[in-house]
């Protein structure tokens, strides 16, 4: 470390033409290598691979055991004229529609309370990223506790304060808004995170300059919080679309897609089709269209940002 | 006035938040009779027997250790092969790289539900079905913690590392002792990331696993959910086996937490 190195170099590398470059570049490569293999071996076996056969297996009509037998795009075609696609698609959209607001409103609410000073502050916060920590199994689980109709607790209040309860998850207009509420619930904690350190981000000064100018609270909240607010506010409406099109644990857990299909998704469907009906083959032809659902919603939000996104 | 409803706001919040876990516990210690009528908030006999039917049910402890085991090992896997490939990408120079890395990034885009077949399938022609190994593949490594950590080793000034070959240092010697300390801020945030995603992770063990001794907590829960339907105590005694582990680990290490999420959020 300590010892002068000024000479080394010119001793250990003799001037011997087209030598040199050549055997660095073999050591470059075997650092590149080094550095990435333990990442590109497991990405190549585990994501790639499945990828591409998954690709493969959607052109086939396949029950997991007898041969595979070509169809070409025939699942594609057969899952666009299924009534059960368009339904649990549907599904998955009043999930979305649902969720999204709730979580985002509620999210917004919470930073905007907890970025002030107020006492037990940082407990506040723990406290309401507790279930964002909480697996979504577990979460299922007592809700559907807290939700049973004919004894849970929710019920009972509703009773208390003489509303009738309704069925939650026996009853297929409230197994979807039950799954919904739940989510909500767990996922809060994490949108108001992510809303507080973007309202951190925004520099005081903004503030003190629209005070002077007389700007009124809500004035302050329209045109100066929500705009600047609006990379955060991007960043959690792209993660939760991507996160809520793929809702599967807390459905399968609370309705298990019931009663009579009136709350199943579409990963829901993705998972009976393979393991319930041995449809492999229209599983993964189903799962490479939700892909490309994501994908288009993705890549639209990030095309349509520079409308309503603005970095400070 | 507006203060005093700001607090009292959220603290019923916090309520709303703490009390479905208080009800776990609750539930799970009221006598399986008494909860026909529906548990009250107190219990006036609270007994153990849920938990000792569950103990019965299923090796819960056996259950428990997989669930560490497999949560520990996926985020040092990923922390090691996400941190070499992003000193990788930000330091070495070589041909195709970013198109190497495009291929990182993109296969962040596809979803699990995508892989789980062709997954599965993989599993059960290699024979690995019901192995540690199988819960564990998927997570070795993750293209999220490659691109957050190229981020941050790429904020390293290069200086430093200049500095430090001519000084005779090579490419282990800076990874390890100059870029890997730089940014442990990030390695945190993989690490969060990485352990709470394996503890939680539900879709990929139901389809590999079957058999009791290779579950992991989630989906030991959800069997249970299936085999006492009506036995909410056992029910919420699982939940509370699974939800202790987890909340004294965020009790722990809640400020890093919060601010590992905190941190993917900002642009």
């Amino acid at each position: 470390m300590s010892t002068p190195t000024l000479t080394r170099p010119r001793t250990e590398h003799p001037p011997r033409a087209g030598s040199r470059p050549r055997s660095a570049g073999w050591k470059k490569l075997g650092w590149v290598l080094f550095f990435l293999l333990p990442s590109a071996i497991p990405l190549v076996a585990f994501t790639l691979v499945p990828m591409v056969s998954s690709l493969w297996v959607s052109l086939h009509k396949w029950n997991l055991i007898s041969p595979m037998k070509w169809v070409g795009l025939g699942n594609y075609s057969n899952l666009l004229t299924d009534p059960t696609t368009r339904q649990v698609f549907l599904h998955t959209l009043i999930y979305v529609a649902g969720y999204l607001p709730l979580v985002y409103a509620g999210g917004l609410g919470l930073a905007l309370v907890l970025n002030q000073r107020l006492k037990g502050r940082a407990f506040l916060r723990a406290t309401y990223f507790l279930p964002v920590v909480t697996s979504w199994v577990v979460v299922a689980l007592v809700w559907k506790w807290l939700l049973n109709p004919a004894n849970g607790l929710v019920n009972k209040v509703l009773e208390a304060i003489g509303l009738p309860g309704p069925g939650w998850w026996t009853d297929p207009h409230w197994a979807l808004p039950a799954v919904i509420l739940s989510s909500a619930w767990k996922d809060l904690g994490f949108v108001m995170v992510i809303l507080l350190a973007g309202l951190q981000a925004i520099p005081s000064d903004v503030y003190e300059a629209a005070l002077v100018d007389g700007a009124s609270g809500w004035q302050r909240f329209w045109r100066i919080t929500l705009p600047l607010l609006s990379p955060s506010t991007f960043f959690v409406v792209v993660i939760s679309l991507i996160n809520g099109f793929q809702v599967f644990d807390q459905v399968y857990v609370m309705t298990g897609g019931g009663p009579s299909g009136s709350s199943q998704v579409v990963v829901g469907h993705i998972y009976d089709l393979t393991f319930r009906y041995g449809r492999a083959g229209e599983a993964s032809a189903l799962s490479w269209i939700l892909f490309a659902v994501i994908l288009l919603i993705t890549v639209v939000q990030i095309r349509g940002q520079r409308k309503w996104v603005h970095y400070a | 006035m507006r203060r005093f409803l700001l607090y009292a706001g959220v603290v019923a919040g916090a309520a709303i938040m703490l009390f479905p876990f208080l009800w776990t516990v609750i539930t799970s210690i009221t006598p399986e009779g008494s909860l026909a009528d529906g548990p009250k908030l107190i219990v006036h006999n609270p007994t153990l027997d849920a938990y000792r039917t569950l103990l019965d049910a299923m090796p819960i402890w056996r259950i428990l250790t997989n669930s560490l085991l497999i949560a520990i090992a996926s985020t040092l896997f990923q922390l090691v092969t996400s941190s070499m490939a992003a000193y990788g990408f930000a330091r070495l120079h070589f041909p195709l790289k970013n198109v190497i890395f495009g291929c990182y990034l993109a296969t962040l885009m596809v979803p699990l539900q995508v892989l789980v077949v062709p997954l599965f399938i993989e599993m059960k022609t290699l024979n690995l079905q019901d192995t540690y190994f199988a819960l564990l593949a998927p997570t070795i490594a993750s293209a999220f913690g490659v691109f957050l950590l190229r981020q941050a080793v790429t904020a390293v000034p290069a200086e430093l590392d200049e500095a430090a070959t001519i000084d005779g240092a090579g490419h282990l010697r800076i990874f390890t002792t100059i870029v890997l300390p730089l940014i442990r801020p990030a390695l945190a945030t993989v690490a969060v990331f990485a352990f709470m995603g394996s503890w939680n992770s539900f879709l990929w063990p139901l389809v590999v696993i079957r058999s009791p001794e290779f579950m992991t907590l989630p989906l030991g829960l959800s069997t249970l959910q299936g085999r006492f339907t009506t036995q909410w105590d056992v029910v919420m005694a699982g939940s509370v086996v699974s939800i202790v582990p987890i909340a004294v680990v965020y009790l722990l290490a809640q400020r890093h937490i919060i601010a590992g999420v905190a941190h993917t959020g900002i642009k």
